[in-house]
């Protein structure tokens, strides 16, 4: 069995792999968020921003890249859940686990993002990739898919909108846990430094959840 | 005190088991948890049927032989100690409690309450020593100086007593705190240093290979022990066994 | 008769042990792995003993009933371990740590091996140290010491108020190397039920598994007794619920005799008995007595005020309180030894100053030490003990003065052994609390797991291997054997009757009952008529015992009730030796006391022209009186003393 197999099948390789992949997914979410800050400029700026995104060559390969993020944090996830299903086979009468609700519910505030995951690119990505997209002029007036009318459009559903805010609310939780929990998994922890890595790890949830959701109520602002 | 008991009741590994209700009544709160529980036994005898089994040894919180799921969490509602050090002054007169054996599927049923936790035994037996012999010619104990901390630090995660509870509050059947408590004992001693990689990783294959669950860090286990082991002690193991992976030429 | 003999090596002291070494005789390793060794109990002396009869190469067999051996009760041990390292230079020797350990066993112990004890006793810490025992240790990286148990030096290695669990780790570990290794097979949960002899030699036991209910066989050329004490003949006592005797008696059942059953330690700062629901007792460290002041109501009716409830310690004014051990012992005030300290409690207690509704608890103030340290000071020299006397008792111990009462902690006696540690049986060994040989009648402060160590890593292997070198043409011991045959049934028809028994009374009745019996005639002090009494009340209490028994349950699988039968059986018989032992021995000395022999203040006296010896007891058959024998105790070094403390 060579080096990295006989990692990745014992449980801490499983761990890394969560840890790592998911604070890429954190910086991704980083990305995604600045980029997205677009919108509150002007629908021009913001079409031009997603027609860099989908098509410079480095983001296309980094797109490859944040797929297959996606999947093994995802896949690792469903075989450790299994794994740990099979661990405890009987359940208590009766259960009182003293440790934070999102710690021990990343498995489900982790499938509702992935639910909502796949809504999102339905109404987004795949909107804009195959969909039938207005078109519109970019500040040099050449012709450009008008992706800030698919959002607007989006977000005048009060269903959409209440579906994206929740989402955005149990993805905080995800990554209130999520954030300090990759440091403790490659053992990164130190009784100095841990409570600031906590701290940040509140923070960065509180920011990306408030920071998201800034958009729906954006939208639902400007249309008033 | 008046109490109503729900006590898992199992006859043998292949029975099905099940919960079964006793009153209790005339309890003194200066009893200890399972004084009330001998109380009970007792009355079962005289009832002519079989009392309830459950592990116990020492009485004083330190054999790690006492293992029961108390409404809810492991050694019941108190924070650092074990089953036997609590006492019914810990309950309200009417309460129903709720008695059941630690669920793992790595610590099966034997009978009642009580557990096969040799699993714990196999981990330590995995490589949780340091490999040196009785001689007599050993070097003097004063020989290494040991930084303070370091030697406190071993201490502190040398204390568990190998109950269980870690593993039974986790909802993943995890003996990662259990594990990772060997591991920085010895990785904090210039003594247990030496074979420290060969350790981390010889021992997390054992435990993974005994069918405890995966840690997802929820931090049950810290907040359970009735010794007070710190998270710390794995993390420490995470980085050891990452570096010895990583390391290791097989 | 057998005669009794020593087998101690010729030469002066302090070369004995080091004359053994070099002439006992050896196994060859290709011999050892064809002779099988097994050893009862995984405590400080089974654990260790089994770990290194493993190392050396030798087929072991390690049996607990506990669930896992890291259990067994050494692991409770709080206080410390001697040894004479002299880190702290404060003129500590090996003879010195002999000397304390001789006297503090008020001179009934034998010479060669207290010497012996103490001479290993470095290489313990020097062992424990290496296997990555957590001793506490100073600034500068080195170990620390303790001072304890009044000797003169700080002699004592410590890991808080968890030595004992340490140290067990300690030999857990070296033993769960070996069974990796595959040199040491563990049975864990099976219970010793009976030694095999086969031709005057001990070649193997019967033990029952615990979970499954089988009886088995298991064949050895050497069985090694580490089974603990009997302390629980008292019914209430620090030891676990499950620490027994039957090993033992089982084995002197068997012809190996028994040595001064009376030597029990009483520990004098134990949490009082609250009530009949009782079921163990919880010691709390001696060191609590090095700042903490006994003290009882000089005025009658306060105590019993106190006792209804009326009032607390706090309402007796300073000049009505009585600090009997400072008014008794000005020199020694509250740091008297052991027995001293309990039976003045004792005294204080049923002259009916008791301070509980039991009337059988004295009072240990801290208010004193609050007031001139400071709080802070004495929460850190104590806290984790205060905090565990509130868990218990639920009274702060900052405010209100704690309540303590003695009980019953650890036995000297046990096994008789010579200097191999050998019983009266050949094949047949004991260490640790299941012998008889280093504490004399009073054992010190940190000396049980300094022997238990002793006795596992570093005189058993060559002992135990000085025996087995005439064993390698003997192949392996068959479990065919008649004597098995007979060793089985005899077990199994007694489980048979514990379960067909239609009694009307559980196990515990009965054991209540003897520990009442012995606590109040064999206890903290003893006299003539009580013991004459007491003999006759176990007599009948066994009659009773087998006559109204009530064991539910089968024989096939787990039944705790039926492992508590087989032992408290045992107790019963155990507990009529005791006061046959207490009532030959005229005279007072460490643990036992004799009320007609004590000086007109009270204090102990002892008859070393006619008692300097240790009584070993043979069995002579069911219901006959036991008989005594008597190893003569030499003292070629020592020169006897009376002890005083004033």
């Amino acid at each position: 069995m060579s080096t990295n197999a006989g990692l990745f099948s014992s449980s801490l390789g499983k761990k890394y792999l969560m840890a790592i992949t998911g604070l890429f997914l954190c910086s991704f979410l980083i990305i995604h968020f600045l980029g997205n800050i677009a919108l509150f400029t002007n629908p021009v700026q913001f079409n031009e921003y997603t027609r860099f995104m989908s098509s410079n060559p480095i983001i296309r390969v980094m797109e490859i890249v944040l797929v297959l993020g996606f999947l093994t944090h995802i896949i690792d996830a469903i075989i450790l859940t299994r794994a740990n299903k099979k661990a405890q086979p009987v359940k208590y009468a009766m259960n009182k686990n003293k440790s934070s609700w999102y710690s021990r519910n990343m498995g489900l505030t982790g499938t509702i993002i992935l639910v909502f995951l796949i809504l999102h690119l339905q109404s987004f990505w795949y909107e804009y990739k195959f969909g039938e997209v207005l078109m519109t002029v970019d500040s040099n007036g050449n012709e450009i898919k008008d992706m800030f009318t698919i959002v607007k459009t989006a977000f005048s559903e009060w269903w959409y909108s209440a579906i994206y805010i929740l989402a955005m609310i149990l993805l905080g939780s995800h990554l209130n846990h999520g954030f300090q929990s990759a440091f403790q998994s490659v053992g990164l922890r130190h009784k100095k430094y841990t409570p600031t890595i906590k701290m940040l790890g509140a923070g960065f949830s509180i920011s990306i959840t408030i920071g998201f959701i800034s958009f729906p109520i954006y939208f639902f602002i400007i249309q008033l | 005190m008046n109490l109503t008991l729900k006590v898992w009741r199992q006859n043998g590994e292949n029975d099905k088991g099940r919960i079964v209700e006793y009153k209790m009544s005339d309890i003194s709160p200066d009893m200890s948890f399972l004084e009330m529980m001998d109380v009970l036994n007792e009355q079962l005898i005289e009832k002519g049927d079989n009392p309830v089994a459950f592990d116990h040894d020492c009485r004083e919180g330190i054999c790690g032989s006492c293992s029961m799921y108390i409404n809810g969490e492991p050694h019941g509602p108190e924070n650092l100690i074990t089953t036997c050090q609590l006492h019914m002054r810990s309950f309200k007169d009417g309460d129903t409690i709720y008695i059941e054996p630690w669920r793992a599927s790595a610590f099966p049923v034997v009978k009642d309450l009580v557990v096969d936790r040799s699993a714990f035994d196999a981990i330590i037996q995995a490589g949780g020593y340091v490999s040196v012999n009785t001689s007599g010619n050993t070097q003097d104990a004063n020989a290494i100086p040991i930084n303070k901390t370091d030697a406190d630090a071993a201490f502190d995660a040398a204390t568990c007593i190998g109950c269980g509870a870690c593993v039974a509050t986790c909802k993943n059947s995890s003996a990662m705190l259990f594990t990772a408590a060997k591991v920085s004992h010895l990785a904090h001693l210039p003594q247990g240093q030496v074979e420290a990689k060969e350790r981390a990783i010889n021992m997390v294959n054992k435990m993974d290979e005994l069918g405890f669950g995966n840690c997802t860090n929820t931090g049950d286990c810290e907040i359970q022990c009735p010794k007070g082991i710190s998270l710390d002690n794995i993390a420490l193991m995470n980085r050891d066994f990452l570096g010895a992976s990583l390391k290791s030429e097989k | 008769m057998t005669k009794l003999v020593d087998n101690i090596p010729e030469g002066p002291l302090v070369d004995k042990w080091t004359k053994y070494k070099a002439d006992a005789k050896l196994v060859n390793p290709a011999n050892r792995r064809n002779i099988d060794v097994i050893v009862v109990g995984t405590g400080l002396a089974g654990g260790a003993a089994a770990a290194s009869l493993g190392e050396m190469g030798f087929n072991v067999k390690s049996f607990c009933f506990q669930d896992s051996p890291r259990r067994a009760h050494s692991i409770a041990a709080q206080g410390g371990i001697n040894a004479a390292k002299n880190y702290q230079n404060d003129g500590d020797s090996t003879y010195r740590l002999f000397y304390d350990t001789i006297k503090g066993g008020d001179y009934r112990s034998r010479e060669a091996n207290v010497y012996r004890l103490a001479e290993v006793s470095t290489n313990i810490i020097d062992q424990c140290v290496a296997q990555g025992v957590p001793f506490a240790r100073e600034y500068g990286g080195l170990l620390d010491n303790r001072s304890f148990g009044g000797v003169q030096v700080q002699r004592t290695f410590y890991a808080k108020g968890q030595t004992g669990q340490q140290l067990l780790i300690g030999a857990y570990q070296a033993l769960s190397r070996q069974i990796s290794k595959g040199t040491v097979t563990m049975y864990n949960r099976h219970e010793m039920m009976d030694v095999v002899v086969i031709d005057g030699k001990a070649r193997g036991i019967i033990a029952r598994n615990l979970i499954t209910g089988k009886i088995e066989r298991h064949s050895a050329h050497a069985v090694v007794l580490a089974s603990g004490g009997y302390g629980n003949v008292f019914f209430l006592s620090t030891n676990a619920m499950g620490s027994n005797c039957t090993a033992a008696w089982k084995s002197y059942k068997k012809g190996a005799y028994f040595a001064n059953p009376c030597f029990v330690q009483i520990h004098p700062t134990c949490i009082p008995v609250t009530g009949d629901h009782q079921s163990k007792l919880t010691l709390m460290s001696e060191s609590l007595r090095n700042d903490g002041r006994i003290w009882v109501p000089k005025k009658k009716e306060d105590a019993e005020a106190i006792a209804r409830g009326e009032k607390t310690g706090l309402d007796i004014a300073e000049e009505d309180r009585d600090y009997y051990l400072e008014r008794r012992y000005p020199a020694f005030g509250n740091l008297v030894p052991r027995d001293v300290a309990s039976r003045a409690a004792k005294e204080r207690c049923d002259a009916g100053y008791g301070v509980n509704k039991t009337g059988q608890a004295v009072f240990l103030d801290f208010s004193d030490a609050i007031n001139r340290l400071g709080k802070d000071a004495v929460e850190a020299r104590y806290g984790n003990l205060f905090q565990m006397y509130e868990k218990i008792t639920d009274e702060n111990p900052y405010e209100m003065p704690m309540k303590i009462y003695p009980a019953i902690h650890y036995t000297m006696g046990g096994i008789w052994v010579d200097y191999n540690l050998q019983t009266t049986i050949p094949g047949l060994f004991a260490t640790g609390e299941a012998n008889f040989s280093d504490h004399g009648a009073n054992r010190l402060g940190a000396s049980a797991l300094m022997q238990g160590l002793a006795d596992g890593y570093f005189v058993a292997p060559y002992t135990v291997s000085n025996y087995l070198a005439d064993d390698i043409r003997t192949g392996k011991i068959s479990t065919d054997h008649p004597e098995f045959e007979k060793a089985e049934k005899t077990v199994d028809d007694k489980l048979d009757y514990f379960i067909n028994n239609n009694g009307s009374k559980s196990v515990d009745y009965f054991h209540r009952k003897l520990g009442k019996i012995i606590w109040e005639n064999c206890g903290m002090a003893r006299n003539k008529e009580d013991l004459e009494k007491a003999i006759k009340e176990v007599d009948s209490l066994r009659d009773e015992f087998w006559k109204e028994v009530k064991v539910p349950g089968t024989k096939d699988g787990l039944n705790q009730e039926l492992e508590k039968a087989g032992r408290v059986a045992d107790f019963i018989e155990l507990g009529a030796l005791m006061c046959y032992d207490a009532l030959s021995r005229e005279e007072s000395c460490g643990g036992h006391f004799r009320e007609e022999y004590q000086t007109p203040e009270g204090e102990a006296v002892r008859n070393d022209k006619e008692f300097a010896f240790v009584s070993a007891w043979e069995f002579k058959g069911e219901k006959k009186v036991p008989e005594l024998h008597k190893e003569d105790l030499k003292y070629e070094n020592i020169e006897l003393k009376q002890r005083s403390y004033k």
